[in-house]
């Protein structure tokens, strides 16, 4: 169903970080970007669509104008909004965003972090545009900033502070469906595998709060309503988004789950675990008449290779990315 | 990332400190009497109250020349001498071991198991000397303290700050050639075989259920590796079956090759970036926690070359250079915090010392040795 394709090198290797792979396809210009975190550098790789261009670019994590020492960060992810792409940052010392290709960086949001080291983590995780002009990104206390952003330039401000979880943010996702018609288009997951479902909008509201089973949830995403739910039992959960209705349960890999991803126009799900598998999936959901199915497609074992992120890079899912801790390179699969 | 790392670092990597230790010990016939010293220090300084309430405070995990000075003072707060090579040589080893049992670790809170099976192994090599062994008991009570609160995720975070700390080394180790756990590349093997981890079903299975939750459909699909069901969970108390080997003593075996290296090109464990403020002051705290003067100066010290020099090593240009840089950064660097500064200042100064007494191996014993050395 798909073949390995040539793989894409990079500067340095992906680190062992939840959803460590992001990806933006720029159709004016036949390119697509790919950014994989390694320890406190983000690298960027575009590529033209003919597969003959490649540039790299690498952005560090550092506040600006202050000189101390550099921090790690946790993840790096493109956020599309109809007016325009950024690039969003995520560490422990704050938040960057930047114009897509990296070039400028646009916005800088500090984190609270206390002058003694406390008992606990102190991070930025989890990142997500959502409807028009808001990008929400996560932190470890369980707050989920959400930034207004318009529709250019640098006047990104801090709009809310949503104060739900309690536990640190894993991952964000909005619906991706392209459609008006679900109520909810937010959902935010933590460690606890506790989810909170959420309307946007000048105050987010929440829709619904699915518990978690102590299990932690570290890969989420949001299609026609259903929540897609990765979590470190190496199972996938389908739960109907505003009702908490499980509709399916997966066991699907022997390991940690550490990144999903959607291809909205076809309904296919990717999968990707510490069990070095990446599985393809099959979703038919019918919002109608309440029915969800999920179907198993096919798989790809990275040998000796813990797999950190896994991405579609296209919307119908024709093709696909993967990433692996300690691997200096963007495997690519493609649709025979 | 995590604030919690540094006790597990220093219990598994001192823990692999004190197998290869006793293993190389064994290869080179020192006599019982030194190696139980030698290996009794070590485990008492390691499990030092002072020592391990300095790692228990929250902080970052720093670099690997940090980790590498604190575990080199370490080696040498007791009789034995390890000279520069043999001390780059046993930190890759130990790093290579961590890395191995963090990477394969089934699930991230596994990990204390993993810590805990060095404990129970530090406990056995000091179980003729009652002081030393209540301090490894008390750590053991306080680690578990500690960490019995954390929850899955935390470990994950954990175990995700201790792999960007191993990140991208790959030093082959004859032992996990041998022992097929360690790839040609360098890389380790991850089978797609075996049971699964406790609390994680064996994959294959769908399910589906109605509004009410009960199931109204189940299906299978080939998860692509043979996997078994779990094995149970081992013992997360002071003492009991494990279960898990990760962490066990990989050593057993008399043949000195079992130690031997190589590193692929590109290895670099000393990376030359300067050592940030905060990263100061944990090493002055540490290195101020194991008082040199728990042997007395007097006594004879034996000089060892632990590993026999590989060929191989001796051409490239780059080793010997490297190991003297490790002693002469710390001199150099620019600190603002004066304290920090004298503190730095005086280790170096024991450095120095140790190196001058190399050139000059005190006493007959120390001859005898010596020569027993020269003859492997």
């Amino acid at each position: 169903m798909f073949h390995k394709e040539k793989s894409i090198q990079l500067k340095n290797s992906a680190s062992a970080l939840y959803n460590n792979l992001s990806v933006l396809r720029i159709a004016p210009r036949r390119l697509t970007y790919f950014t994989v975190v390694h320890a406190n550098v983000v690298n960027m790789v575009s590529t033209s669509w003919d597969g003959l261009n490649y540039s790299h670019r690498q952005l560090q994590s550092k506040e600006p104008n202050v000189a101390t020492s550099t921090s790690l960060i946790m993840q790096a992810a493109f956020c599309a909004l109809p007016s325009r792409d950024l690039l969003v940052v995520s560490s422990q010392k704050g938040i960057q965003m930047y114009e897509s290709d990296g070039s400028i960086m646009v916005y800088w949001h500090a984190l609270d972090t206390p002058e003694a080291p406390t008992a606990h983590a102190v991070f930025a995780r989890g990142i997500s545009a959502v409807s028009d002009n808001y990008i929400c990104v996560g932190v470890s206390s369980g707050a989920v900033l959400v930034f207004d952003v318009p529709s250019k330039g640098s006047n990104i401000t801090l709009s809310e502070v949503l104060e739900e979880h309690k536990e640190a943010i894993t991952d964000i996702a909005s619906e991706c469906s392209g459609s008006q018609e679900f109520l909810a288009n937010l959902v935010t997951a933590d460690d606890g595998g506790n989810l909170c479902v959420w309307k946007s909008g000048e105050e987010f509201q929440l829709l619904n709060k699915i518990p978690g089973l102590d299990m932690t949830c570290s890969s989420v995403k949001l299609w026609k309503g259903t929540v897609l739910a990765g979590y470190g039992t190496g199972q996938i959960r389908l739960y109907e988004a505003v009702t908490g209705i499980l509709h399916a349960e997966v066991n699907a890999h022997a390991r940690w789950i550490y990144s999903l991803d959607i291809a909205p126009f076809s309904g296919l799900l990717l999968s990707a675990a510490e069990d070095s598998f990446v599985r393809v999936w099959h979703l038919s959901i019918t919002p109608e008449t309440n029915s969800v199915e999920i179907a198993h497609l096919h798989n790809e074992c990275v040998t000796d290779t813990q797999i950190c992120g896994a991405k579609f890079c296209d919307g119908d899912g024709y093709a696909f990315a993967v990433t692996g801790y300690d691997l200096s390179e963007i495997i690519r699969y493609v649709q025979s | 990332m995590s604030v919690r790392t540094l006790p597990l670092v220093f219990i598994n990597l001192g823990g692999e400190m004190l197998y290869i230790l006793d293993q190389r010990l064994r290869a080179l016939n020192t006599s019982e009497d030194q190696s139980e010293t030698v290996l009794n220090d070590v485990v008492g300084t390691m499990f030092s109250k002072s020592f391990m309430d300095e790692l228990l405070k929250p902080q970052q995990l720093y670099s690997h020349r940090t980790m590498k000075t604190v575990l080199t003072r370490l080696a040498h707060s007791s009789i034995m001498r390890l000279n520069p090579a043999s001390m780059d040589r046993l930190y890759e080893l130990m790093i290579m071991a961590f890395k191995y049992q963090v990477l394969l670790s089934p699930r991230p809170r596994d990990l204390l198991l993993i810590s805990y099976n060095h404990l129970d192994a530090a406990r056995a090599f000091v179980r003729d000397t009652p002081a030393v062994l209540n301090q490894v008991d008390e750590t053991h009570r306080k680690i578990i303290e500690v960490y019995s609160r954390l929850s899955d995720g935390e470990f994950q975070l954990l175990r995700q700050t201790l792999l960007t700390f191993l990140q991208d080394v790959h030093t082959r180790v004859s032992v996990f050639l041998k022992n097929q756990i360690q790839n040609p590349s360098g890389r380790f093997v991850l089978m797609t075989s075996g049971p699964v981890p406790a609390g994680v079903d064996v994959p294959g299975l769908i399910r589906t259920f109605d509004p009410r939750g009960r199931e109204v459909g189940r299906s299978e699909f080939p998860p692509g590796g043979t996997y078994s069901g779990s094995v149970g969970e081992g013992s997360f108390e002071l003492s009991g079956d494990r279960v898990l080997r990760l962490g066990q003593n990989l050593y057993q075996a008399e043949r000195p090759e079992e130690t031997q290296t190589s590193s692929t090109p590109g290895t670099q464990l000393d990376r030359t970036n300067p050592l940030a403020k905060e990263e100061l002051n944990l090493l002055a705290r540490l290195m101020g926690c194991m008082k040199a003067g728990s042997v007395p100066a007097a006594a004879p010290r034996f000089r060892i070359s632990l590993f026999p020099s590989d060929p191989e090593e001796e051409e490239e240009g780059g080793a010997p250079a490297e190991q003297a840089a490790i002693f002469q950064v710390i001199n150099i660097q620019a600190v603002q915090d004066e304290e920090a500064a004298s503190a730095l200042a005086r280790i170096a100064g024991q450095f120095t010392d140790e190196e001058a007494e190399l050139e000059n191996p005190s006493g007959s014993k120390g001859d005898d040795l010596l020569a027993m050395m020269d003859d492997l």
